[in-house]
């Protein structure tokens, strides 16, 4: 296929077996770190500090992840390393999967509609508008996220699920410039031919061009989401309030209340995992895809 | 399929769609009703939360505003005081010492890795897991290598001290929080930059290798005349985008040093959230994104200009 069926010669599996051996230690840096955050979290933190280096987990126990979802009291907590303050990944999780999922599904779906008035609708100022779409793409998030705050706290919205999710509800320039290179290198033969035979353009949106592009969708899907559940600037500056924090600012709380001199290393693994695990199944589910769609239109 | 897809994003805005009106002769107006109504929701998240944010932020920028009350207009003076503020230059040189060590290491790397990827382990799962660190938050990444070089307990303290050398303050030390804050989010990123230059990579043609395979060129000969060369416009965007990530690098410091120790590692976007939230100073620290934005909008466009980015030399 490529450089090794055109240099064949013994020298070369040398050299492979270098490359694989780098590939393997590549994987292992990798790997490792997150081997590392399971065996702290089965950890107690008292082993933990006897027992600092083995890749076992140095005393199995759930304590850490009662511990996060809140299911320890205040004393046991504290009998454990924990801060024994209130924390409840429960509610972190559900605000997570709220907050994600709602600007996701908005976010796609408007900038799907977008996308088909830029690549099959005919109007003037098609081309400028889009200009001025991509342009915004420059704009650091810092830069807009000052003003947004003002606009929402001056709303009202502060730590409500509308205040969080309204930013990101509508579009991105990102994903509608993605469905726009989509929908331009699709076949539009049947849609032609339904538009012959009267169809009109919601119909045609929604029963052809949508169901046609169920793959970049779905791994437009899936990196909108990843985006949207690691987010942290925003709701950090909108979501402080329990009932609306999700679990990225939920863990640095968690961190910051670091009690009895040394901070709660099992506890605070265990949320990472919780933080962690759901982005992780959703990628055994589109891994494939999403690996091989990755070029230049998955950068963030 | 989608590597081709945005080699050149701003050119792309000028094509026009190569879309013939047949079967619809229509007026000027085109489908304008409907465009209307297919882009109104995109149009009013891009209005209220982009456009207007955008202006209103350099507006703001010439006040003094501290949230209670009405932004007052003063001109350039936030400008003036920020020329004249230390701590903004000691964030910006902060900042440029973490984007050098950062970028520096993770392009190496992920073009090493890429290599690899490209020369023997073609595997999806290869692929697959390298990303792992990429979908998980810098939030968590940053908590994780948090604990893995606490001084105390992390398990890179632990084999420091194994091998009997002295333990390392990684995120306490003021020499070592910047470095430190590079390396965790170089592991994160070099994994999915690594893709980005492997689907460059891939998109380079055999033949070209073949020519240079018979006229008998040594593998590294083939890298520095061949692969690199037609490796540039590929690389030279994925470096136009991670620079522009790596200048606005926050969570982790966030989380981590929170800009400390001192002022060790608070970088400039750290220095505009504690300017606006916790001074609640918001005409400064728009002011002080008005600078970040115009320094992002200038390293773009050197890095494009000095390599060359929107031409390919495969023509």
């Amino acid at each position: 296929m490529t450089t090794q069926t055109l240099a064949p010669r013994k020298p070369i599996n040398w050299r492979r077996a270098g490359a694989w051996t780098l590939v393997a230690l590549a994987l292992i840096v990798t790997i490792v770190p997150f081997l590392w955050m399971l065996r702290t979290a089965l950890s107690s933190n008292h082993s933990l500090a006897s027992n600092a280096a083995n890749l076992l987990p140095a005393d199995f126990s759930w304590g850490a992840f009662k511990r996060v979802f809140g299911m320890q009291s205040a004393e046991e907590a504290i009998a454990e390393g924990g801060s024994g303050a209130d924390i409840n990944f429960w509610l972190y999780l559900r605000n997570s999967i709220i907050f994600s999922t709602v600007t996701t599904a908005g976010q796609v779906f408007f900038s799907a509609m977008a996308a088909y008035a830029f690549s099959r609708l005919r109007w003037p100022g098609r081309n400028l508008v889009f200009g001025l779409f991509l342009a915004t793409m420059m704009v650091p998030p810092i830069f807009t996220a000052l003003p947004n705050f003002l606009m929402i706290k001056n709303l009202g919205l502060l730590n409500t699920f509308a205040g969080l999710a309204l930013p990101f509800l509508f579009m991105t320039p990102f994903a509608i410039f993605f469905l726009r290179q989509f929908f331009l290198n699709m076949s539009r033969e049947v849609e032609e031919a339904a538009m012959l035979d009267g169809a009109k353009h919601l119909r045609i949106f929604f029963q052809i061009v949508l169901p046609n592009a169920a793959a970049p969708l779905a791994t437009l899907a899936f990196l909108t989401f990843v985006g949207q559940w690691n987010e942290y600037f925003w709701p950090l500056l909108v979501g402080q309030d329990e009932n609306v924090r999700v679990l990225t600012v939920g863990l640095g709380v968690f961190k910051s209340q670091s009690p009895q001199g040394a901070p709660d290393w099992a506890g605070l693994m265990a949320g990472t995992i919780v933080a962690a695990l759901p982005v992780l199944l959703l990628f055994l589910a589109f891994g494939k895809r999403v690996v091989n769609s990755i070029g230049f239109s998955g950068i963030k | 399929m989608m590597t081709t897809l945005t080699k050149n994003p701003p050119a792309a805005a000028h094509k026009a769609p190569q879309r013939s009106n047949r079967g619809r002769g229509m007026a000027k107006l085109g489908d304008l009703r409907i465009a209307l109504l297919f882009i109104l929701p995109a149009m009013i998240g891009f209005v209220a939360f982009f456009l207007v944010p955008t202006i209103r932020g350099i507006y703001l920028s010439f006040t003094e505003y501290s949230v209670l009350g009405e932004p007052e207009w003063i001109g350039l003076k936030n400008y003036t005081s920020i020329f004249a503020d230390e701590l903004f230059w000691n964030a910006m040189a902060v900042t440029v010492q973490y984007v050098a060590i950062n970028i520096g290491l993770q392009t190496v790397i992920a073009l090493g890795l890429a290599l690899l990827m490209h020369r023997v382990a073609k595997s999806t799962f290869v692929r697959g897991a390298l990303l792992l660190p990429f979908l998980v938050a810098n939030v968590i990444v940053a908590l994780l290598w948090f604990w893995m070089l606490d001084y105390q307990l992390g398990i890179v303290n632990e084999i420091i001290n194994w091998m009997g050398l002295p333990r390392i303050a990684f995120f306490g030390s003021e020499q070592w929080a910047i470095p430190t804050i590079a390396f965790v989010n170089v592991w994160r990123h070099m994994g999915y930059t690594a893709l980005l230059i492997f689907a460059g990579l891939q998109s380079i043609p055999n033949h070209v290798y073949e020519v240079a395979s018979l006229d008998g060129a040594s593998p590294t000969r083939t890298f520095w005349s061949i692969t690199m060369p037609l490796l540039r416009p590929v690389l030279a965007l994925v470096l136009v985008v991670t620079v522009i990530g790596s200048f606005q690098v926050f969570d982790t410091v966030a989380v981590t040093t929170g800009g400390g120790p001192v002022n060790a590692s608070r970088v400039i976007q750290m220095y505009i959230y504690q300017k606006a939230f916790g001074e609640s100073d918001f005409g400064y620290a728009s002011a002080l994104s008005v600078i970040l934005f115009v320094i992002l909008a200038l390293v773009a466009f050197i890095q494009m200009k000095f390599l060359k980015g929107n031409e390919s030399d495969l023509d």
